[in-house]
């Protein structure tokens, strides 16, 4: 691996995580989608910004282009607030709006600078190692990592610092209320927070991309776990995972390094889907599997005990006589029964079954519960 | 370029009126199906299926070779379809809402489809260029036979939604409803959602993935601050998006360097701040207007209420009040001498010599009859 190889994988891993941590709160508070319009919309504050300062790397584009993602939600709000369009609307409405003004501005009049649409969509990691930072003359590093480590210790300390607020507001927004910490304010801080780090990415990966961190690892966290803090810890992890096997599957094709990263988030999410220990396809379906052997269990055993000591019982406990009475195919009567034998609920004697003392106990249980 | 030459230009340049024809029936076509969408709050789908339609172009590419509108709207179709049916299948087997599935099928399928673009575009044959025009789409290079398979494919699904209208209006509205009539509420879903598939994938070219969804929503909830009837609906969405489709594809033909997806994007934009402005009884600024009339009519009211009050605790009737007093009665609410002018032309008032303003026996009437209506009303 060369440094820039190194330096890649950094500061991707630092995007990563950085996305993934307000991701997090997004999903739980359903506005995924808000992630969307703003890493879009953040398009017109860095095109306005640039003109104005003529600098793509000074510090005020950054928070030109934050404000203007916080704009945007409070645009979505005032819009939704009319009750004209309902909200999934006006997040429709507004952002491409703003994404149109800011691609025309870009493509018309910033010509030929390094902002070009491309990079919008694409974003420019591979030459992010190019754009060094120095301190005192000495070089310490890409600028890119800098300015994500930066943002990534805000996300932290926001988290660290109002952990029980967002917790409490993403869960419960009307106790929040009533206790006195307005929804409102930890709202539009998170949209801050998501905003500002949105744009940080965007340079790294670009505007769609940073929807895939964002979302990706935290719903794939969230098919794992229940509790709010592992949520946090496991995306993050995840993001990692996203960010160096992107890179390194962008690496064997000669690809977009950003899109192989959200490639790689989503087929985790996929493989999630399928093998995740107790929400997982694969987990429900081998699951409903048993549960039906279970049941069927269940009802062999109050059968049996029905007919026990009454006459007919030759024939109504037979080994084929389920197929006629609980309707049930032979095969499946045979694993049934097996099952049951191998519990100890009932014994065989060639094809008269009856009920141990055990089996009798439960289908009492089963009868009465 | 002045109006006439550009009409002129219209007429006589081929390519233009190629442009215009291809985006004003996309327009006409995502405005349709954009008010069902719309109306089934199913708004940000456009943005999911548009997206995911990025990997299926590319892939078209790669398995045929060729650029063919026909293949690459189909690939596009088929991932746009496969992304619709993955969200739905998301939400349905795990607790990842509707939000974070659409999000998510959004971005990776577009992340795979930058993947797929960039090999594309390093791969060592020459035919691959243009591909990126469906990225933010470039009115310009629509072709005749681009043309007739927007025409054509459009054609299709409004041909479907005339068949189906009654069912669509009913899950639309009321998928409860439909089911317990026995109609396969799943069924028209899914096909409701495959004409949405369509008419999005049609636009593509010209208006580019990123932006796509803009067309469906925009003239729809334009449209919906017209009416509040739906076929009303559908027709006038139609028209604003052949409107926005037309005026955006050719004002950046025009002109240099003008991408013509947001183009398009804002001139969609522009007729629904119009609309939410203006469209009667809907449109926020005759609420206004509603608003300021109201309000003074409720203060002229007051005024008058005021005066009878004052008249109540004097003993001859013609007793006169000064305007200070019936302004601090006013609770600063204002409007008092406006008020007493209205009231004075409608004979309501009348004013003495020394600036004071007393009830007409008319007057008397009046806001007797006022305070009678004010205590029936809770």
């Amino acid at each position: 691996m060369t440094a820039a190889q190194i330096e890649i994988q950094l500061i991707a891993c630092v995007v990563a995580v950085a996305c993934a941590l307000p991701g997090c709160f997004l999903i739980l508070r359903r506005m995924a989608m808000m992630s969307d319009a703003i890493s879009h919309s953040i398009l017109v504050g860095i095109a306005v910004g640039f003109f104005v300062i003529r600098d793509l790397n000074s510090p005020i584009l950054v928070l030109s282009a934050a404000l203007t993602g916080v704009v945007t939600v409070s645009l979505v709000e005032l819009l939704t607030r009319t009750k004209r369009v309902r909200e999934d609307a006006a997040i429709g409405l507004i952002f491409p709006a703003l994404f149109s003004i800011g691609v025309i501005l870009i493509s018309r009049y910033a010509g030929d600078v390094h902002l070009d649409v491309d990079a919008v969509l694409l974003g420019e990691l591979a030459f992010a190692p190019f754009n060094r930072l120095s301190v005192l003359g000495r070089d310490i590093g890409p600028k890119g990592f800098y300015l994500m480590a930066g943002i990534l210790l805000l996300n932290l300390l926001f988290i660290a610092i109002f952990y029980k607020e967002l917790k409490l507001a993403t869960f419960d927004a009307g106790l929040a209320g009533a206790l006195g910490f307005s929804p409102a304010v930890i709202h539009y801080a998170l949209m801050t927070i998501v905003s500002i780090t949105a744009v940080g990415a965007f340079d790294a990966v670009g505007s769609v991309l940073v929807v895939a961190l964002m979302i990706a690892p935290p719903a794939t966290a969230y098919l794992i776990t229940d509790s709010l803090s592992s949520l946090l810890a496991i995306s993050s992890l995840i993001g990692v995972i996203c960010a160096i096997s992107g890179y390194w599957a962008a690496h064997a094709l000669d690809a977009s390094i950003a899109g192989s990263m959200a490639t790689m988030t989503g087929i985790i999410f996929i493989a999630t889907f399928l093998a995740a220990p107790d929400r997982g396809l694969a987990a429900i379906f081998l699951r409903r599997a048993r549960q039906r052997i279970e049941f069927a269990q269940t009802m062999l055993l109050v059968h049996l005990y029905n007919h026990e000591g009454l006459p007919g019982v030759e024939r109504e406990n037979h080994m084929d006589h389920l197929h006629e009475h609980l309707r049930w195919r032979p095969d499946f009567a045979g694993r049934v029964v097996g099952d049951a034998e191998r519990k100890g609920s009932i014994s065989r004697d060639g094809v008269l079954l009856s009920l141990t003392e055990r089996g009798r106990e439960k289908a009492r249980q089963a009868m009465v519960g | 370029m002045d109006i006439l030459g550009f009409v002129a230009n219209l007429v006589s340049d081929y390519t233009l009126r190629q442009v215009a024809i291809g985006s004003a029936a996309l327009g006409i076509v995502n405005g349709v199906l954009g008010s069902f969408a719309v109306l089934r709050k199913q708004s940000l789908l456009g943005d999911g299926i548009s997206h995911a339609a990025l990997p299926g172009i590319a892939l078209a590419f790669l398995l045929t070779g060729s650029k063919s509108s026909l293949a690459l709207l189909l690939g596009a179709a088929a991932a746009g379809w496969i992304g619709t049916l993955l969200i739905i299948g998301i939400v349905r087997h795990t607790r990842v809402k509707y939000d974070s599935a659409l999000g998510l099928v959004l971005s990776v399928f577009f992340g795979f489809g930058l993947v797929l673009l960039t090999y594309i575009q390093k791969m060592p044959v020459a035919t691959q260029a243009g591909l990126d025009k469906f990225l933010f789409g470039q009115a310009a290079t629509l072709l005749r036979k681009d043309v007739m398979t927007i025409g054509i494919l459009g054609g299709i699904v409004l041909v479907f939604l005339v068949l189906f209208w009654k069912e669509f209006k009913l899950v639309s509205f009321d998928p409860d409803f439909a089911f317990s009539l026995g109609y396969p509420v799943r069924l028209l879903d899914i096909l409701l959602t495959t004409l949405l598939v369509v008419s999005i994938v049609i636009g593509l070219q010209t208006v580019g993935v990123v932006l796509m969804s803009a067309m469906v929503v925009a003239p729809a909830a334009a449209a919906r601050q017209w009416t509040d009837r739906l076929g009303v609906m559908v027709a006038v969405s139609g028209l604003f998006g052949a409107l926005a489709g037309v005026g955006g594809a050719l004002v950046s033909s025009q002109a240099a360097r003008i991408p013509t997806g947001p183009t398009i994007v804002l001139c969609a934009s522009a007729i629904v701040f119009l609309s939410l402005l203006l469209a009667p009884n809907r449109g926020l600024a005759w609420g206004w207007v509603r608003e300021q009339v109201n309000r003074r009519q409720l203060q002229t009211d007051a005024v008058l209420g005021d005066l009878y009050v004052l008249a109540m605790q004097h003993r001859e009737p013609g007793h006169g009040h000064t305007i200070e007093v019936l302004r601090t009665m006013a609770h600063g609410h204002g409007g008092v001498d406006r008020s007493l002018r209205v009231l004075k032309e409608r004979g309501l008032v009348k004013e003495s010599g020394a600036k004071e303003w007393s009830l007409t026996p008319r007057g008397m009437e009046e806001a007797r009859r006022l305070s009678r209506q004010w205590r029936q009303t809770p």
